[in-house]
């Protein structure tokens, strides 16, 4: 089986971001970037398909050249191979589809699995754009019924089943958890409960130079990647204010309906 | 040349260690600090994470990490717990002994496993009556016809409850003082070997320290490290590679507890502002930070220098030294910035200050490494 991953290099949460000069930006002097949590669940699942499968694990990414780092932690995690599309510029979840869409037709992978969104930009669009572009089907915010306490979660069995060109897939949806079953080969994003990632061991880590990083370039995929989308403004949210403590519960009852207006 | 970038790979394993530093260590070090129990799950990730046995060469099995590396992924270490970041350590420091002087059978058979698998292993050096004297030692071994016989005991050994094996420094005539001193491999599981009282100790409680007692056991031939009275030089050269990672591990608990002070100092709020707003408060806090940035210098060469064949036991001790007296200074000023609320459990900074005495005192008291520096120095001018 042949599975294609993608990650993407996200600001590290725990840095303290700050707004560029030009407002439209993060200023990036200082950051420092990590692999978006959710694509590293979507390396994880997919390393344990590829073990319990056999096949091959292909992870991609977009950006600049210095993403050879995050793409070098998915091959320690146990990747087998990556691709590298080099680009510097801006970027909108519609470029990031059209670009995989070719990866998608050169790799023609089985299953291809993605983050359900990127912890930065937070807009939910690559996964859903890329199946609709390539017209399969997919199932989002992959999950799982087992416990990430499980033994299975222990023993890393692949929380997403797949029998012959069937993959059956736990999601998470706002009333709980729907079953689906989708034919292969899909798109499949993955949620947090999914799995827990393991963590790229330091020999790996020195044996993952030595795994093949192929670059690409949007022109030489032939895309156009300038964004549809405009950034007017970036703001940093309000601060918080302070809490008030309540004297009992029908002064809350009070505060919720007259000042929060959050019942009625 | 000089160069301060790292490399991509030392990014990467220091990327690594800090992950497993701030997710798995940190969030439970207050446990165990508390109950002082061994960090047995802690310890199992760290082993798959290949966190532990830094030093074990490629063809037995290992990374064979460079000293430096192992520099760079202790500081994280050392910033997540630096108890149980002793206790992860202690394996690399009953093991090199055996690396450097060990016969290739000997390696595979008493390195090696160490690679496979989550075991321990305890270096045993200190006695009650011998400490930074250690030449002095009393633990002995007599010839008895195909074997050593052992008698004796240590103390203040690390992880020597949970251990497998135990690398030995002992005496086969006291007479000869370090000249005598031999270094051997032992079974915990020999008849003869017992675990005596577990210390109950004001820092780095993650860590095991026990009592080692030897009662007549039987070690065969093939246990002795290089010669008859090699152990002291073995041990010595053990202790010059490992120093650095004692100093780095000062300067990863200096540094956790600068972030503590610096992020505090912004929040706390007396006379109508935040305390970080007062001068007295910036000036502890650029002094800490300058402190651990040189102490991390002064590490990374000296880990440089062993690394590249130099004779380092200068400046490992400059590094030790400084470091540790460095993460000392850092963390009872952390404790100060926070004030009252430094000086209690329910805050992280107090454990930093009490984790970090220890570093003054093990592997050679600062004392000594004043001696070892001093005594290079005057043979210099
Ligand atoms: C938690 C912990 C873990 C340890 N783990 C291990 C281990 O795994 N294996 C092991 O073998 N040992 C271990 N040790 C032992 C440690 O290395 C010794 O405690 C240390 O070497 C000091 O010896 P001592 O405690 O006997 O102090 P002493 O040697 O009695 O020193 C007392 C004081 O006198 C000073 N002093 C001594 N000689 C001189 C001198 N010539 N000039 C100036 N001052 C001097 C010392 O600096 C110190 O301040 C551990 C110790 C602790 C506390």
């Amino acid at each position: 089986m042949k599975i294609l991953c993608t990650v993407k290099r996200v600001t590290d949460p725990e840095v303290k971001l700050k707004i560029g000069a030009d407002q439209k930006s993060i200023a990036t002097d200082n950051l420092k970037y990590v692999l978006n949590p959710f694509d590293e669940i979507a390396v994880e699942e997919a390393i344990r398909l590829r073990d319990k499968h056999q096949g091959e694990v292909i992870v991609v990414s977009v950006g600049p050249s210095d993403v050879s780092t995050q793409l070098r932690t998915a091959l320690a995690m146990g990747a087998d191979r990556a691709i590298q599309i080099v680009h510097a510029g801006e970027l909108d979840s519609d470029g990031v589809a059209r670009l995989l869409q070719k990866v998608y037709e050169q790799e023609k992978p089985d299953v291809v699995l993605m983050g359900k969104l990127s912890v930065d930009n937070d807009s939910w669009q690559a996964g859903p754009l890329l199946a609709e572009y390539l017209g399969l089907p997919q199932a989002t915010y992959a999950s799982k019924n087992d416990s990430l306490e499980s033994d299975n979660e222990k023993n890393k069995v692949p929380g997403i089943t797949i029998e012959g060109t069937t993959a059956t897939v736990v999601r998470e949806a706002d009333g709980g958890i729907e079953t689906l079953k989708v034919q292969l080969p899909a798109v499949i994003t993955t949620d947090l409960r999914l799995n827990i990632p393991r963590y790229p061991s330091l020999p790996n880590i020195m044996k993952a130079k030595k795994k093949e990083i192929k670059e690409h370039t949007p022109q030489s995929l032939g895309v156009d990647v300038t964004p549809k989308v405009r950034v007017l403004k970036f703001e940093l949210p309000p601060a918080r204010k302070a809490g008030v403590k309540v004297a009992d519960s029908a002064e809350l009852l009070a505060k919720l309906r007259s000042e929060a207006k959050v019942i009625s | 040349m000089i160069g301060f970038e790292l490399s991509d790979d030392q990014k990467a394993l220091q990327e690594t260690a800090r992950k497993f530093a701030r997710n798995e260590m940190w969030p439970k070090a207050p446990h165990h600090d508390k109950t002082s129990e061994f960090p047995h799950e802690i310890m199992k990730k760290a082993f798959e994470a290949g966190l532990m046995n830094l030093s074990i060469p490629q063809d037995l099995g290992g990374p064979g990490f460079a000293i430096l590396d192992q520099c760079i992924i202790t500081e994280e270490i050392a910033y997540g717990c630096v108890g149980m970041g002793t206790s992860m350590m202690a394996n690399d420091l009953a093991l090199t002994p055996i690396i450097l002087a060990g016969t290739p059978e000997q390696k595979q058979r008493f390195v090696k496993p160490f690679a496979e698998k989550l075991k321990y292993a305890s270096f045993g050096l200190t006695e009650p009556g011998h400490g930074s004297d250690a030449a002095g030692m009393e633990t002995r071994i007599e010839k008895k016809g195909d074997h050593y016989l052992l008698n004796g005991s240590k103390c203040w050994i690390t992880n020597g409850g949970v251990a497998d094996q135990l690398t030995v420094f002992c005496t086969i005539d006291r007479k000869l003082g370090p000249k005598g001193i031999c270094a051997i491999v032992v079974d915990k599981n020999m008849p003869g070997v017992s675990v005596g009282k577990h210390e109950d100790k004001m820092g780095q409680r993650a860590s095991e320290t026990v009592v080692l007692n030897f009662e007549d056991v039987k070690i065969p031939f093939d246990r002795l490290l290089g010669k008859e009275g090699e152990g002291f030089k073995i041990a010595m050269q053990t202790l010059d590679r490992t120093r650095p990672l004692v100093a780095i591990s000062g300067v990863g608990v200096a540094r956790a507890a600068l972030e503590h002070a610096v992020k505090y100092s912004k929040e706390r709020k007396q006379f109508g502002q935040p305390i970080s707003g007062f001068q007295g408060i910036q000036f502890m806090l650029a002094d800490m930070a300058a402190d651990v940035e040189a102490s991390r210098l002064l590490t990374w060469e000296s880990a440089w220098m062993i690394d590249a064949g130099k004779p380092a036991s200068m400046y490992s001790s400059f590094a030790k030294r400084v470091s540790t007296d460095t993460a000392m200074k850092v963390t009872t000023d952390a404790v100060q910035v926070f004030g009252g609320y430094g000086y209690v459990k329910e805050y992280p900074v107090e454990k930093l200050m009490r984790d970090a005495k220890l570093l003054q005192i093990y592997e050679g008291t600062n004392q000594i490494q004043r001696v070892v520096i001093a005594r290079e120095l005057l043979k210099q001018f």
